[in-house]
């Protein structure tokens, strides 16, 4: 079962250990990057990483507006906003599973070396086709 | 026979269908089916004759598309007759190819697509692997590509500039996937400089060594990124650096100065020094003044901001960047390292924290948050010091 995790920059409850990253020490945002390596590496050995990619903050809301005209740009995000800081898909046996990968995920180090807290959002991925054995 | 030479025959074998009568997309792609089934059969049973057998199993891969095609029944008939033999040289073709490839009025996208393809003779597969999209994908792409030159011969001279652009381009996507790019690049430079003595194409081709020396320096332990001055210059590849010298040198004798020769002339500056501290600033600015005289760059004048910021103190520096546009890339990451340098570390911080935010890549975004950290740092510090903590 495929899940999605992604991580906010906004949008998501605050973090429990909320400090911005460059009030941390280099070495401190050294240990944070390397855990999210680390984690990312470790799935993909066990075979429950699929991809994860990084976005940038900026975007915006984008809709059609009629015949002829060019669609309507809402944007940049306005502060109030939800944005999404980057994404990763796994892989893995149950929704248990996925919960525990995400608890770790948001476990990484932040300010002082504790652990972030960060709150991660885990979405079921829906199977692309009706089960054959229902 | 290794993969790397097999490719260095396909932009030959494509003149070969050409010259005998096929359209540049036919041949194309009957010469990418005949590559993909070498491939896979020349392991184990590797012909005698590889150019021979390319163009044998790639002309009979475009005869049968063209007979099962009916709209080109009339081409067919014509290709019955003995086709007659084209005055071209292959090398000829292949310099043909390039400009083909790279022609102006493909998004250059599409252009590194079709070069890559036709003249570095990649599969397609592995393009999509390089550029991490599905095959499909670049399939679309690639045909997509040739049917907006279709009709464009092979004989009308092409725009050099066009092509050092997309080999450019190649370069700098560097390593993903299976392929090494920026190798490939190297490769093609080298190719296309024996093809034709434009000093511009000795300039890239020199450029292209000079930063690829460098690659082993360039980053650290999961992707970080290293900046130039801390890079361990003991892994830099001297052979690299002393032949890229060699053909930079060689170019600018012929005084005629591009964009490229003066890039791979402050690489070479670069390269030059066996520490940060003994960088020749002062000469790096005169070929930033070069640079900016032949391109008239925003993204030339900030870089050169860099280096006026280290020839002539902070100040100059910033005084060099007051014409920069701030909403160009980087220009934030530039600002913050000047006015750190300037003494100003409240702000910088500021402002590596604000770059890190428009970074263009992870690396470099997590590289500036590092630095938005460890100046911010040095403040707390020096204010427990102030305090006597």
């Amino acid at each position: 079962m495929k899940y999605l995790l992604l991580k906010h920059y906004r949008g998501a409850p605050a973090a429990v250990n909320d400090v911005p990253m460059d009030r941390w020490t280099p070495e401190e945002v050294d240990a944070h990057m390397q855990y999210m390596y680390d984690f990312a590496a470790r799935l993909e050995r066990g075979g429950e990483y699929v991809d994860g990619q990084a976005l940038a903050p900026e975007g915006a809301f984008v809709r059609y507006d009629g015949e002829g005209r060019p669609p309507v740009v809402d944007g940049p995000f306005a502060e109030t906003k939800d944005l999404i800081a980057g994404w990763m898909i796994i892989d893995v046996e149950s929704w248990e599973r996925a919960v525990e990968l995400a608890g770790e995920l948001s476990a990484a180090p932040g300010a002082g070396g504790r652990p972030i807290h960060e709150w991660l959002e885990v979405r079921p991925f829906l199977a692309d086709a009706p089960s054959a054995t229902e | 026979m290794n993969e790397l030479l097999l490719r260095e025959l396909v932009p030959a074998v494509i003149g070969v269908l050409v010259r005998r009568g096929a359209d540049f997309a036919s041949a194309e792609d009957a010469v990418q089916d005949a590559l993909v089934r070498a491939l896979e059969a020349w392991p184990e049973d590797p012909p005698r004759d590889p150019k021979a057998w390319l163009v044998s199993v790639a002309w009979h891969r475009f005869l049968d598309a063209a007979r099962s095609d009916a709209s080109r029944r009339k081409r067919e008939l014509a290709l019955e007759v003995e086709p007659p033999v084209g005055p071209a040289s292959a090398t000829d073709d292949t310099l043909r190819l390039y400009f083909l490839c790279a022609h102006p009025s493909l998004p250059q996208a599409s252009a590194v697509a079709l070069t890559l393809r036709a003249v570095g003779g990649l599969t397609t597969r592995q393009i999509a692997a390089a550029y991490l999209v599905p095959e499909a994908t670049m399939a679309q792409r690639i045909s997509r590509a040739k049917r907006r030159i279709a009709g464009t011969t092979l004989d009308q001279p092409g725009d050099l500039g066009t092509v050092l652009r997309v080999l450019y381009l190649v370069f700098n996507e560097g390593y993903s996937g299976s392929v090494d790019l920026a190798a490939e690049a190297i490769r093609l430079a080298r190719q296309l400089a024996a093809l034709t003595d434009a000093p511009e194409v000795a300039g890239l081709l020199a450029l292209m060594l000079l930063h690829h020396a460098r690659r082993a320096s360039r980053t650290g332990a999961g992707g970080r990124l290293v900046p130039l001055a801390e890079q361990d210059r003991s892994l830099w590849d001297t052979n690299l650096i002393a032949e890229g010298v060699a053909i930079l040198q060689a170019a600018l004798t012929r005084d005629r100065l591009g964009e490229y020769q003066a890039q791979a002339a402050i690489a070479a500056l670069h390269a030059d020094a066996r520490s940060a501290a003994e960088t020749d600033w002062v000469q790096i600015v005169e070929w930033y003044d070069e640079l900016l005289a032949l391109t008239g760059s925003p993204v030339v004048r900030l870089n050169r901001a860099v280096a006026v910021g280290e020839a002539d103190g902070a100040q100059a520096g910033l005084a060099a960047l007051a014409g920069v546009g701030p909403e160009l890339a980087r220009y934030n990451a530039v600002l913050a390292h000047l006015t750190e340098r300037a003494g100003d570390l409240e702000r910088a911080a500021d402002l590596y924290a604000e770059a890190s935010r428009t970074a263009v890549s992870v690396p470099e975004r997590d590289h500036l948050t590092r630095e938005a950290a460890r100046v911010r740092q040095a403040l707390v510090r020096g204010a427990r010091g102030a305090r006597g903590e």
